[in-house]
């Protein structure tokens, strides 16, 4: 996946000072997390969930059970599954953009509620007032699910705000994609939050097509990593479809952050084997292409490569693959099957108190 | 020739200042660029600088004169080489306080900065508010410090409260409302921001996702344009979206409407553009009373608010209750003087001026009820149908576009919940539906005042 050999971090050379700016060194000394074996089946299993949970949604949208915009996460599982797992959840905040179910999934909430969700029902994480673009759960610092492009950064900027405010030692993990990256609010917070040391990790997940742009028709800078030296704010790049490499540069990328030196900036290149949604019938880009991902970069085959040089068996990872299908075929039966919001539900929640 | 030197007007709104020190005495030589005086605005300390080169011949106006007209002569310089003038001293024009000639603001006489135009103290004050108790003490405040007090009363109260935004700490605020707060709260609670409004609209939303309870103020509504994505989008809309999981309790303050001679991008009122938006709370007080009670309740509500303040108000005093806690409940219109021929409803710098146009019908025999919305969403209907119910007729002043403004929703309510108690069509008396002009008497034509009011009353009662 990587675009350039990663030791072209930029430079300037009358800045003795500028150098301290990239943590890629720090990561490439130790590039893979060395998991245990009950950690990478947990990683393989939360994984196949997302896999096998969008598989299902994609489905379930075809039989029009799922209405309006669908973004799936297939392709891009080993971000949310390499990053959050190095999360501290008592303290560490989440928030992404509208491709949201992969991150839900990841802090293990409740499939059922996720596809209810989806679907429009009562028992739907927002009470089906939301849909797939605008899920949140507070409870596990999960802040959304946001569907204007590049506003969870900013937003994220205050969610570390306020980590640094209260002193609880927490950080915001802050997702946003190759297209955000070009959004002007996008650096209005890199700004505040360098100058602020706020304790955040921006991550972009460059999937490499905004929509249906790539990002070489998009971007003058397409190493979004390099995007945070004009505000001083290292950068890491990121094969993220290995999800061992992922931990390992959020390892280093959180200790940073919990030591008290302000943002870091970190890409995760990826690739979307569907659709830029549901209704997006990927004709910018080749079936070759594709496949050569799905083929060679699988985040999940090359795991479960992994899993079996270490002594896993096949049928091993097949019994998983059963649970998680029954799981999920579970999570869509609920889905269909519970009720619409009742019509009251209309007027609620607009506001908190009452005037 | 002498060389008359004015006292010079330091900021689009200033009517007059105190003159407060001489740095230059009588027969000083003077060069451009010296500091001559000291003049105190109600938002600053500024330094007078002198453009011309000669010798301070006399002073007009001493140190410490208070309420000194913008364009009143304070001194003479004679220019280099030039006779001393021999003529005796004018009276010092700055004698005369240009105390409050007219209720309303400076829009007049083709010259904002006249001093007649002075607004020190609103000179027909809305009625005493039924909601403070009677015996309160009250003490004349402007609103401008009534704001202030109000964020720091809840600063005090609940550590979550912080303020951010451009120019609020170190420099006390572009219009003074923060003035005082960094001394005594620190930089971790009021905070300045780079210009980046759509930034830190953003953060400040995140803050209060979680679990903060920012004060965002934009330095005028103006900007928040930039911002409104994160208003609507992220702050109003997240509490449904997320069925009620995610609160966003923020404010977000600052002046909004139309200012004095700054042209059409710095003047507009955005009251209608966020009163349209569910899961918004929109307030736009008028005196210093409401404005300390509705700012202190819309810190502690668990919504966001959009709270529209008026930078033209700020200097004008009112009473405000010396109360331990001053809370006004939000959605709550006010009567701010009794009638029963006619209802003025308004809100903002429009209740000044409907004060005005009503003690002008009080003159003709038309007795004008005026309401003061304060609260522009939710909107309160009821006090607005029951007046409407007593008067029979019913107007709407406000200062800003007509086209799909408060004005228009107080029309649709009546039509639709007080037809049977109209006796003539509800009228709306607006600003002209233009961009605002920056020329004096343009300015003067696309803006509301109480003649315009006036007029609107009799049209209603059919009086013309």
């Amino acid at each position: 996946m990587a675009k350039k050999p990663a030791k072209a971090s930029a430079t300037a050379a009358d800045d003795a000072d500028f150098m301290l700016h990239s943590l890629q060194e720090a990561f490439e000394a130790k590039k893979r997390y060395a998991a245990t074996q009950a950690e990478m089946l947990e990683f393989y299993r939360q994984m196949l969930l997302i896999r096998r949970f969008e598989e299902k949604a994609g489905q379930l949208y075809g039989l029009g059970l799922i209405g309006g915009f669908c973004h799936l996460y297939i392709g891009q599982e080993a971000v949310a599954i390499g990053l959050q797992s190095a999360l501290d959840n008592d303290r560490d905040s989440v928030i992404t953009g509208y491709r949201d179910h992969g991150h839900m999934l990841a802090y293990g909430i409740d499939p059922n509620v996720i596809m209810a969700e989806l679907t429009g029902r009562e028992a739907g994480i927002s009470k089906g007032k939301g849909g797939s673009m605008h899920m949140f759960s507070t409870e596990h610092k999960f802040y959304g699910g946001h569907g204007i492009v590049g506003a969870q950064v900013a937003l994220g900027g205050g969610l570390a705000l306020a980590h640094q405010y209260n002193e609880d030692g927490g950080l915001c993990l802050a997702y946003f994609g190759d297209g955000a990256a070009n959004q002007g609010q996008v650096y209005e917070t890199f700004n505040m939050a360098a100058l602020w040391n706020l304790p955040i990790v921006f991550v972009v997940e460059d999937n490499q097509y905004a929509m249906g742009t790539s990002t070489k028709r998009s971007s003058a800078e397409t190493r979004f990593y390099r995007r945070g030296t004009s505000f001083r704010i290292p950068g890491m790049e990121v094969n993220g479809m290995d999800v061992l490499e992922v931990r390992a540069a959020a390892e280093v990328a959180f200790a940073h952050v919990r030591s008290g030196k302000g943002p870091v900036l970190m890409e995760c290149n990826t690739y979307r084997y569907r659709g830029h949604s549901m209704s997006d019938p990927a004709k910018y880009r080749t079936r070759e292409e594709v496949q050569e991902q799905r083929d060679h970069h699988d985040p999940i085959e090359g795991l479960k490569k992994t899993l079996i040089e270490a002594g896993k068996t096949e049928d091993e990872l097949k019994a998983i693959d059963k649970a998680i299908r029954a799981e999920v075929a579970q999570a869509a039966d609920f889905a269909e099957t519970s009720p619409e919001p009742t019509p009251g539900e209309l007027y609620t929640d607009v506001l908190v108190e009452e005037y | 020739m002498g060389i008359e030197l004015k006292m010079p007007a330091l900021s689009p709104t200033m009517e007059q200042g105190t003159l407060a020190k001489w740095l230059k005495q009588e027969g000083d030589k003077i060069s451009p660029g010296d500091i001559i005086a000291e003049i105190e605005t109600d938002k600053a300390t500024m330094e007078f600088e002198a453009i011309d080169e000669g010798v301070l011949e006399k002073i007009l106006v001493p140190a410490g004169t208070e309420d000194v007209a913008v364009g009143a002569v304070i001194a003479l310089i004679t220019g280099e080489g030039e006779e001393p003038a021999s003529a005796p001293s004018p009276a010092p024009a700055a004698a005369e306080p240009a105390v409050a000639a007219r209720a309303e603001e400076g829009r007049g006489e083709g010259d904002s900065a006249k001093p007649e135009a002075a607004p020190l103290q609103a000179k027909i004050a809305p009625a005493a508010d039924p909601a403070i108790p009677e015996g309160t003490q009250l003490v004349s405040t402007t609103v401008r410090e009534a704001l202030r007090d109000a964020m720091a009363e809840e600063m005090r109260r609940d550590g979550r409260v912080f303020v951010m935004g451009e120019e609020v700490a170190e420099y006390q605020g572009a219009y003074k409302v923060t003035q005082g707060l960094l001394a005594e709260f620190g930089p971790k609670r009021v905070i300045d921001t780079p210009i980046t409004e759509y930034g830190f609209a953003g953060i400040g939303t995140g803050a209060a996702m979680g679990g903060l309870r920012p004060i965002v103020e934009f330095m005028t509504f103006n900007f928040a344009m930039q911002a409104i994505d994160h208003i609507i989008n992220s702050a109003a809309k997240t509490n449904y979206m997320s069925g009620g999981q995610m609160r966003c309790p923020i404010v977000f303050r600052g002046p909004n409407g139309a200012a004095s001679r700054v042209g059409a991008q710095h003047s507009q009122n955005y009251g209608p553009w966020y009163a349209s938006v569910p899961g918004l709370i929109v307030i736009a007080p008028y005196d210093a009373a409401d404005a300390k009670g509705l700012m202190k309740a819309a810190i502690r509500s668990e919504d966001p608010v959009v709270f529209l303040e008026n930078e033209l108000v700020y200097g004008r005093s009112f009473d405000v209750p010396a109360l331990d806690d001053h809370v006004l409940p939000i959605g709550k219109a006010r009567i701010v003087r009794e009638g029963k021929d006619v209802t003025i409803v308004t809100y903002s710098i429009g209740v000044g001026l409907a004060l005005e146009a009503a003690n002008t019908l009080a003159g003709e025999g038309i007795d004008a009820e005026v309401i003061d919305l304060r609260t522009l969403r939710p909107l309160d209907k009821e006090t607005v149908l029951k007046s409407l119910a007593k008067t029979n007729r019913l107007i709407v002043a406000e200062e800003g576009w007509p086209t799909c403004s408060i004005a228009s929703e107080i029309i649709s309510i009546c039509m639709e919940e007080g037809f049977d108690h109209l006796d003539a069509p509800v009228l709306r008396v607006c600003n002209e539906d233009v961009p605002l002009p920056y020329a004096a008497n343009l300015e003067k034509l696309a803006l509301i005042d109480a003649v315009r009011i006036a007029e609107g009353a009799r049209k209603v009662c059919y009086r013309t």
